[in-house]
């Protein structure tokens, strides 16, 4: 066993794809927290969706596809928080900006798509996710991407749980609604980004959701809950990869089913607590 | 902005409210105007009138988030936003989504230092001093005993309690309250004024408090500013809410009808303009 796991990280694209699957599930991990307590579920999905345009985009155009990803995702993140939020925060006008963007978007990635005229394994791995392909400098980038996003996250951390339970109230102790709840959407989209490279667009849930989720009915402290969602998207990463290596398996499929598959035991560790 | 501490005060006699002929317009339309009116420190002031007439807007302008279109507003001697730190409010608020997974007193501490940047280091000094203001404005509102259950399973006046906690935590000296009996029952709706009126009482806090029914909180209230007809009286309660004034300031015929025990009804001839006094 100790042979088999000296021989993967002898491997450079098993070390790549370590690096960068570690660096996404701590910010996806902690990013998901705040998705999950502001209920922005549907944003995050629509950020995801943003991601099939971006990588598509990036391939077209020779760009790396992390930064096609991280451009489209903060951009569109941007893009819903200045049409969905006025002063106070508004659900139907959020989901409305949301909606538009998204079918936009996915369709300009479909564009992308025919124009590449490319292998369709490209596109496979965009959508559902691949870690082989994760190069060195891929791996860097997202990890200076997510020390930037977790140093912002670290500044706007309080008020941000402030007005994302009780925005009146934050409102009226001076903290800037409008602003963080915007901020917040383009922390997701570089979140979104980084996750995506791993699980792929439409599975970025695994990382962002499912711990946060899992977690949230574990704990009932916000900080707490925080360690425990990234400790869970480790373990689901982790996991993920090491299964992906030894059976070949899709490793987008991998981490959702380790995912679910803790947010399910932890659903039931808090029936049977309570009981 | 540090809650200023209570020997800023400057001078005695100085006012906790004070409207001169103020007038609050919201995209061109006059919500009230020509309102005059003092406040005492330690007061337990309700905000009466129907719906719409300007009863949260009027909180708004005292928090210093609406500016007035004429006249002034002073809160302790100063304008409003140089006033922030003096205040805790309230927002009209039924209840948080029942699967908000976050204790009781995280919501109480958010209003500590929720507007602060930056995070709590686990072990960061002073911490214990937080810890330990917390168990104590818990325990004046009597919520020690549900702090560490999550806040979507707590009942509507155990929330209210908890609301309460989070905007008594920094000591502020005006306490703004946005219709927190709405949606309670009876009695909870008395515990909680009685318990403004203790607050009002031990701490000294003065108690601004918007309500729709006067009945439950009659018994407590030192006075009332009533809002109707675009302008505002206060009062004692008796001297205020009687067919006369209240006439006077809808403009319209208003009857004043009391119960052998006490409980006041209004009733006009406009009724969609008016609020009935009643129990839902």
């Amino acid at each position: 066993m100790i042979d088999a796991l000296d021989q993967l990280f002898s491997y450079q694209f098993m070390q790549n794809a370590f690096l960068a699957g570690t660096t996404a599930a701590v910010l996806a991990g902690i990013v998901g927290y705040f998705v999950v307590l502001r209920g922005e579920a549907f944003a995050g999905h629509t950020l995801a969706v943003v991601g099939f345009p971006g990588a598509a985009g990036a391939i077209l155009f020779g760009l790396p596809q992390l930064v096609g990803l991280a451009v489209l995702c903060t951009a569109s993140g941007l893009g819903i928080g200045a049409f969905g939020q006025g002063a106070v925060r508004d659900r139907h006008a959020e989901s409305a900006a949301i909606g538009t963007i998204q079918a936009f978007l996915l369709a300009l990635g479909f564009l992308f798509v025919s124009l590449y005229k490319g292998l369709l394994v490209g596109v496979y791995g965009i959508l559902f996710g691949t870690f082989l392909g994760i190069t060195r400098d891929q791996a860097l980038l997202l990890l200076a991407i997510a020390v930037v996003a977790l140093a912002v996250l670290v500044v706007i951390g309080r008020p941000l749980l402030y007005v994302s339970v009780d925005g009146p109230a934050a409102a009226a102790a001076g903290v800037p609604v409008r602003a963080l709840s915007i901020g917040f959407l383009v922390l997701l989209g570089l979140a979104i980004a980084s996750t995506a490279l791993i699980t792929g667009a439409l599975l970025v849930f695994a990382l962002l959701v499912m711990p946060a989720a899992a977690a949230n009915e574990l704990v009932v402290r916000p900080g707490l809950a925080m360690i425990v969602s990234t400790a869970l998207a480790l373990v689901i990463v982790w996991s993920g990869l090491l299964i992906s290596y030894f059976t070949d398996l899709p490793i987008g499929f991998l981490v959702t089913t380790v995912g679910f598959v803790i947010y399910l035991a932890a659903r039931l560790a808090r029936r049977l607590t309570r009981a | 902005m540090q809650a200023a501490t209570h020997d800023q005060e400057a001078a005695v006699g100085t006012a906790a409210l004070q409207l001169e002929d103020a007038a609050v317009s919201r995209g061109g339309r006059s919500i009230f105007r020509a309102v005059t009116l003092r406040v005492e420190p330690g007061e337990y002031v309700a905000v009466l009138g129907p719906n719409g007439v300007g009863k949260s807007t009027l909180l708004q302008a005292i928090l210093g988030l609406l500016p007035l279109t004429a006249g002034s507003i002073e809160v302790f001697g100063r304008p409003p936003h140089q006033a922030a730190g003096l205040l805790g409010y309230l927002p009209q608020r039924r209840s948080f989504d029942s699967s908000l997974r976050m204790r009781a007193r995280d919501l109480v501490r958010l209003g500590f230092d929720g507007n602060r940047w930056g995070v709590p280091l686990p072990f960061a000094p002073g911490g214990r001093e937080v810890a330990k203001r917390i168990d104590e404005v818990l325990e004046v509102v009597g919520a020690t005993a549900y702090s560490g259950r999550p806040v979507g399973e707590l009942s509507g006046g155990e929330l209210q309690r908890i609301l309460i906690a989070r905007a008594l935590v920094r000591r502020p000296r005006m306490l703004l309250m946005d219709e927190p009996l709405e949606s309670l029952d009876l009695g909870n709706q008395q515990a909680i004024s009685s318990l403004a009126r203790d607050i009002c009482r031990t701490e000294g806090v003065t108690v601004i408090m918007v309500a729709h029914d006067v009945n439950p909180i009659l018994g407590d209230l030192d006075r009332v500013i009533y809002m109707a007809g675009g302008s505002a009286v206060i009062g004692r309660p008796e001297e205020v809410i009687t067919s006369e004034k209240l006439s006077a300031l809808y403009n319209a015929h208003i009857e004043v009808l009391r119960t052998s025990d006490g409980r006041l009804f209004v009733v006009g001839q406009q009724p969609e303009a008016i609020s009935y006094h009643g129990h839902d």
